[in-house]
C-alpha cells in the first residue's frame, strides 16, 4: 500500500492531505508484523509509533507548522536506550534490561516528529558484520541470488535496520557504524547507510562497544533522505563530552549542487586481491560517472591501509573490554547466582556474554594487560595516527575518496562462522575511515551477475557531510538503482 | 603466534569470565591466530609517531562540578537483579 515512500514523499503525502500520520503509521506497523520471516524486529514499539503519528495528525489539524519527520515511521537498531522499551543489544546480557532515559538521538527523532516503530536485530553488542552472534538468531537479507534459495546474511552490526529499510518496510532506519557495522549492511542489502564523522552525533544512551569509534548514522533508500535523517539526529549534546560543537548545517541543501570541479580520490591500496572482478568493474563505473559529472578523478595513495584492519582489531577490542567490563550482574540485566561475588562475576559474563563478545573482551583484556600493553595497544595507537595521516596528506589535494564498500556481496547465513578473521575482513574497506573518525556513506551502486546488490563507499572530509552526501547523489542518479528484493512489503 | 593454556587462563582471569576446562585449547588457538594476525603491525615503522589517543585533536571540555541529575533510586534499582533498600544487593563480601 505504502511501501516504497521516502522521507520526502511521506512529507508531501502529509502536506497534500493524501494520507495522515495514522493511516501511514499503521500500514507500516502491519508491513512490520509481516515481515516476521526477517528476523529483523527485538522489540516493536506500536503505541510509541501510534502516538507519535497522532501527536503529528493533531499539529497538522490546528495548523501548526509540520516538524521535518512528522509521521515517518523509524526503526531503532536495538543499541539506542529507549526510555520504558526494552533495549538489549541482542545480548542474554542485557534481557530485561528497560532503560529509564532515552538516548540523545533517539530524542532528537522523536523531537522532530518521527514515530519510532521498533527496536531492530544487530549481532550481540554491534560485534560481527552478518548479524548471526545475534542472541536471537539471524536477521535475514530480503535479497536472493539468482537460482540459489539460501538465506543471506544482511550484513552487520546494524542488519536488522538495513534488512527493514531494503524490503521497504520503513523508509529509513538508525544504525551505528564502529568499524563498518551502517556501510557494509547497507551495501549488502542495497541501501545508504551514512556514518557521519566522529562526534557529530551524540553517543549518549547508545550502548557502549569502542567509544573512540562508534557513531550513530542513519540507512535509508535514498540520499536525500540520508541528509533528513541526519540533520534531525545531529548536533551538540552536553552529555557526551566527545559531542562536537561543529554547527550543523542543512545537509539537505547542500544536495543537488553536483560535483563540477570536486577532486575524488581514488586510493590504489583498495584493489586488493581476490576482489571480485564486478566490484572492480563498477568502482571504475562509479569514478567515470563522477567524472561524466565534471569531478576530477585523482590516483591517491593511503598507504597504510593495509594495515588499518589489526590495527582495529586492537583498538575495537581494547575499548570494548573495557566498557563491556560493567557487565558484572550487580545493577542490571543478568545475574548468574554465586557464592561469592568474584565467581558472580565470572558465571555472570560467562553465561550473558556470545562466543564473539568473549573473544573480543579477551583480546582486549590481553592487549592491555601489563607488558603487553606498548606492544599492541600503544603500537596500535601509533598505527591508528598513520591511517589518519594518510587521509589527512590526501584532503590535501582531493575533496572526497571514492572505494568499494565491502569486499563482496552478501554471503548465504552461517558462512564465515568458523574463522573469525574471514569474517572480519568484510571491513576491510571501511575501518580506515572509522579509525581516523571521517564521514562515509555506502550507496547501492549496481548488481552483481546473481543479483545481488553492491555498494560504492565516499569518504570526506571531517564534518564534511555536505560533500559526500552530494557527490553520493550524483552516483545515485547515474547508477539509477531501482531494483527491489525477493521480499518486499 | 600460540597462547598456551597459562596464558588463557590469566586473561580470562582479568577479563573476570569463567573458562571451562575443555575451552580451553581451543580458545588458545583462536585469540593465538587473531594475535599472529594484529602482530602485522609490527611492519610499520611507527619510531617518533605519537599514540592517537583522540580522533580529530578532540580535546575534553571542562564543566562545573554540579549535580544535574539523580535522585531517583527507584527507577536506577528496577533493573537491579537484586536491591536491598536504596542500595544494590550482592554476595558477602567483607568477612
Amino acid at each position: 500500500m505504502m511501501r516504497r515512500l521516502g522521507l520526502a514523499d511521506i512529507r508531501a503525502g502529509l502536506a497534500g492531505g493524501a494520507f495522515s500520520a495514522v493511516e501511514l503509521v499503521e500500514d507500516r506497523l502491519a508491513a512490520l508484523e509481516a515481515a516476521g520471516a526477517l528476523n529483523a524486529v527485538v522489540t516493536p514499539m506500536p503505541d510509541r509509533a501510534l502516538e507519535a503519528a497522532r501527536a503529528a495528525d493533531r499539529r497538522r489539524a490546528r495548523g501548526e507548522p509540520a516538524l521535518p519527520l512528522d509521521g515517518a515511521p523509524v526503526a531503532v537498531k536495538d543499541l539506542f536506550c529507549t526510555e520504558g522499551v526494552r533495549t538489549t543489544a541482542s545480548s542474554a546480557m542485557l534481557e530485561g534490561f528497560v532503560p529509564p532515559y532515552e538516548s540523545t538521538v533517539t530524542a532528537n527523532l522523536a523531537a522532530a516528529g518521527a514515530a519510532l516503530a521498533a527496536k531492530t536485530n544487530l549481532d550481540e553488542f554491534a560485534m560481527g558484520s552478518s548479524t548471526a552472534t545475534s542472541h536471537f538468531g539471524p536477521a535475514v537479507n530480503p535479497w536472493k541470488a539468482k537460482g540459489d534459495a539460501r538465506p543471506r546474511a544482511p550484513g552487520g552490526s546494524s542488519g536488522g535496520s538495513a534488512a527493514l529499510v531494503a524490503a521497504s518496510v520503513v523508509p529509513a532506519a538508525l544504525g551505528t557504524d564502529t568499524g563498518g557495522s551502517i556501510r557494509q549492511p547497507a551495501a549488502f542489502c542495497g541501501v545508504v547507510g551514512l556514518k557521519p564523522t566522529y562526534g557529530r552525533c551524540s553517543r549518549w544512551g547508545i550502548v557502549a562497544f569502542a567509544s573512540s569509534l562508534d557513531q550513530a548514522g542513519p540507512l535509508t533508500r535514498s540520499v536525500r533522505d540520508a541528509a533528513v535523517m541526519l540533520a534531525a539526529m545531529a548536533g551538540h549534546d552536553p552529555k557526551d563530552s566527545t559531542s562536537a560543537r561543529e554547527p550543523v548545517p542543512d545537509f539537505e541543501a547542500a544536495l543537488g549542487g553536483g560535483v563540477r570541479g570536486l577532486r575524488i580520490g581514488v586510493p590504489r591500496e583498495y584493489r586488493v586481491d581476490g576482489m571480485p572482478d564486478e566490484l572492480d568493474a563498477l568502482w571504475r563505473e562509479g569514478a567515470r560517472w563522477l567524472e561524466a559529472a565534471g569531478a576530477d578523478l585523482v590516483d591517491i595513495s593511503l598507504p597504510h591501509t593495509h594495515y588499518a584492519l589489526p590495527a582495529y582489531y586492537i583498538v575495537a577490542p581494547a575499548e570494548a573490554s573495557s566498557n563491556l567490563a560493567r557487565y558484572d550482574g550487580v545493577r542490571y540485566g543478568l545475574r548468574a547466582s554465586a557464592g561469592t561475588i568474584e565467581e558472580q562475576y565470572a558465571r555472570t559474563r560467562r553465561a550473558g556474554f556470545g562466543a564473539e563478545v568473549r573473544r573480543r573482551v579477551l583480546i582486549g583484556a590481553y592487549v592491555l594487560s601489563a607488558g603487553y600493553y606498548d606492544a599492541y595497544y600503544t603500537k596500535a595507537q601509533r598505527v591508528r595516527r598513520l591511517i589518519a595521516r594518510d587521509f589527512e596528506q590526501a584532503f590535501e589535494t582531493v575533496d572526497a575518496v571514492l572505494t568499494p564498500t565491502a569486499p563482496t556481496a552478501a554471503f548465504p547465513l552461517g558462512e564465515k562462522m568458523d574463522d573469525p578473521i574471514a569474517m572480519y575482513l568484510n571491513d576491510v574497506f571501511t575501518v580506515p575511515a572509522s579509525l581516523a573518525g571521517l564521514p562515509a556513506v555506502s550507496l547501492p551502486a549496481g548488481l552483481d551477475g546473481a543479483g545481488l546488490p553492491l555498494g560504492l563507499q565516499l569518504i570526506g572530509r571531517p564534518f564534511d557531510e555536505e560533500t559526500v552526501l552530494r557527490a553520493a547523489q550524483v552516483l545515485e542518479a547515474a547508477a539509477g538503482f531501482d531494483a527491489e528484493p525477493e521480499f518486499v512489503l | 603466534m600460540a597462547l598456551d593454556r597459562a596464558t588463557v587462563e590469566r586473561i580470562a582471569a582479568l577479563a573476570r569470565i569463567e573458562i571451562a576446562e575443555e575451552e580451553q585449547d581451543a580458545l588458545a588457538a583462536e585469540l593465538g591466530a587473531i594475535l599472529g594476525w594484529v602482530e602485522t603491525l609490527n611492519e610499520v615503522d611507527t619510531e617518533d609517531v605519537a599514540p592517537m589517543t583522540s580522533v580529530g585533536g578532540h580535546r575534553l571540555p571542562w564543566r562545573g562540578d554540579e549535580v544535574d541529575d539523580g535522585g531517583y533510586p527507584d527507577r536506577i534499582l528496577a533493573n537491579a537483579p537484586d536491591a536491598a533498600g536504596a542500595f544494590f544487593a550482592v554476595p558477602k563480601v567483607v568477612e
